[in-house]
């Protein structure tokens, strides 16, 4: 860790995410971490980071105006995933597009300006990780209780210095999150709506609308009509990234990973692990369907994309897109030698 | 005895539910699961267990379904709910101050017009009332408490206020808050605390847990001033506002 970053410019909407903070949610305390932890993995793979780094460090999770970040002591590689590019600005002057899907390494004094992102996540992975204070044994930010360390101007954030001499870069295809409905396990309480409302859910197509954040999305689209009107209140009990209530009005909410504990509104389906790093990449006005699957179809599913993703990251090449040599970064080569990612 | 039901919460979670009412008798039955998880969850097949999140009438188990057999884990959960019984948690017992002064209780009159009560008679049973702590959720540390009396129970607001001040303690049917932040919200506000509910920095970042009892100690906006102003020095013991410790 003799890396030192400097964020010159924090951006708008942006945190350190890792990929959840757990052990709290009795204390009322969201799971939050990225929302697409997906892209997080390939950002960091990117870098050249272990693939427990995602777990172990935080990355930039950009939602909005990306930030400026400046190296100060070191030499590291960034690198983005998602739909982002960025400027970088040599300490001399000079200036280039860094586009994503390929690292990027930084001498002191060069800046990082990482751009916009107009709906959905995107993120920003360097070397070794973002090494941010660890607070109740988690690096993610979750606002709403002012904890995690915000992006903050001047904020100095060590990371993993790369060799001086002959380091290189990566670059892989864009990972591709698959098409199609978003799956769900029926339940905890679709036996709170009637028959037709799972039919409708099932079978009817929402649109996410603008009120949608790191807590949570609202979708419009035909009304979930409950049992009876008593039906739409339950006393509060938990509640999990996925889940989709439905309060009175038959509009069903969609909870992503900063949201509440608990809550009183019945919850009809819930979204497969598999398919929730889709859900965050969803934007304002685009439709949405749901397919139902049972517990098999759920596993089978994460099975899948766990294979579909080392596939993709076994496509991770050393040098620029067009570049032959195969590398399997998780092997570590002697730029692991240090164990960057082994904790504090 | 009504038999505990397993819900299926997605692939990554199974909710245990014990029945749909507020009831310490219910509650007392979450927290004994609980406890039973607690002491099995490095054995197979509950070590995929990553969060437990108990509420007035459920238990929420959160697990990896990369690292575990949720099926299994949720068979094994289901026939530990069966076979065991309530607790009763003997949590901690709170004495904590609240100040009624005017500006820190604008509902305070309307809720003595409604109920047909005066205003120290609401005070008065409030006073009177040990209050149970049944969970914390909604927001970090935000506790509900169980035990209003029933001269007391009002309707949340029709048009939920936009701002309910930090540290606010609040009504609503049958329950008793306290906001631990400025946050939107429709409890009937009463009283206000200058005793901080949450802070991220202490080891125990929630000041109250589920199985905890408050008692409520009316204080003038004099000491409400200074017991704030300490706890926001970091020199207000938490310990002494423990039933039987020494208020400052």
């Amino acid at each position: 860790m003799n890396g030192l970053i400097e964020v010159s410019d924090p951006g708008l909407g942006n945190s350190f995410q890792d990929l959840g903070r757990f052990g709290y949610r009795h204390m009322g305390i969201a799971v939050s971490g990225c929302v697409d932890p997906l892209l997080a993995r390939c950002a960091n793979a990117l870098a050249g980071n272990p693939a427990q780094c995602a777990a172990e460090r935080a990355c930039i999770e950009v939602r909005g105006a990306g930030p400026t970040l400046t190296v100060r002591e070191g030499r590291a590689r960034f690198a983005l995933a998602g739909d982002l590019s960025a400027t970088l600005t040599r300490a001399g002057g000079e200036e280039r597009e860094v586009p994503p899907w390929q690292s990027v390494s930084l001498d002191p004094g060069d800046a990082l300006s990482v751009g916009f992102v107009s709906g959905g996540a995107a993120y920003v992975a360097v070397s070794g990780g973002f090494a941010t204070p660890v607070q109740l044994g988690s690096r993610s930010v979750y606002r709403r209780a002012e904890i995690g360390e915000p992006i903050a101007p001047g904020l100095s954030i060590p990371c993993a210095a790369l060799p001086r001499r002959g380091s290189h870069e990566y670059s892989a295809d864009p990972w591709r999150h698959e098409e199609g409905p978003i799956r769900v396990l029926l339940g905890p309480q679709d036996d709170h709506f009637k028959p037709e409302a799972i039919a409708d859910l099932l079978g009817g197509e929402y649109r996410v609308t603008k009120e949608s954040d790191r807590m949570g999305m609202r979708l419009e689209g035909p009304a979930l009509v409950h049992l009876t009107p008593a039906s739409a209140d339950i006393v509060s009990d938990g509640t999990v990234p996925g889940a989709i209530q439905v309060p009175g009005n038959g509009q069903p909410i969609v909870l992503l990973a900063d949201c509440q504990t608990a809550g009183g509104y019945p919850k009809v389906a819930t979204v497969i692990t598999a398919d929730l790093p889709r859900l965050a990449q969803l934007r304002p006005g685009q439709a949405i369907r749901f397919q139902a699957v049972d517990a098999k179809g759920a596993r089978q599913a994460l099975q899948a994309l766990e294979t579909r993703w080392k596939w993709w990251a076994y496509g991770v090449v050393l040098g620029p897109p067009d570049a032959e040599v195969n590398v399997d970064w998780r092997a570590g080569g002697p730029l692991f030698a240090d164990g960057w990612c082994q904790g504090e | 005895m009504e038999e505990p039901r397993l819900l299926p919460f997605g692939d990554a979670a199974w909710t245990v539910e014990f029945g749909a009412r507020i009831d310490p008798v219910l509650h007392g039955r979450v927290l004994g699961l609980l406890e039973a998880v607690e002491r099995v969850r490095r054995e197979e097949p509950f070590a995929g267990i990553v969060d437990l999140m108990p509420t007035f009438r459920s238990l929420t188990v959160c697990y990896d379904p990369r690292a575990c057999d949720g099926e299994r884990l949720g068979e094994a959960l289901l026939a530990l709910a069966r076979t065991t019984g309530a607790v009763r948690r003997e949590g901690r017992h709170w004495h904590l101050p609240v100040c009624f002064e005017a500006d820190f209780a604008p509902d305070l009159d309307d809720v003595a017009q409604a109920r047909g009560l005066s205003r120290e008679a609401v005070i008065e049973l409030l006073l009177g009332t040990s209050f149970q702590v049944y969970m914390i959720a909604f927001m970090p540390g935000f506790p509900y408490m169980g035990g209003l009396p029933e001269a007391l129970e009002m309707p949340r607001l029709k048009s939920p206020r936009k701002a309910v001040p930090a540290r606010s303690l609040a009504v609503a049917g049958s329950m008793c808050a306290i906001y631990p932040w400025e946050s939107p919200g429709g409890w009937r506000l009463l009283g206000r605390t200058p005793v901080p509910l949450f802070s991220a920095r202490d080891e125990a970042p929630s000041l109250l847990a589920s199985g905890d009892r408050v008692n409520w100690r009316a204080v003038g906006s004099g000491e409400f001033a200074e017991l704030e102003a300490a706890a926001q020095a970091g020199r207000l013991a938490r310990e002494s506002l423990l039933a039987g410790g020494n208020p400052s």
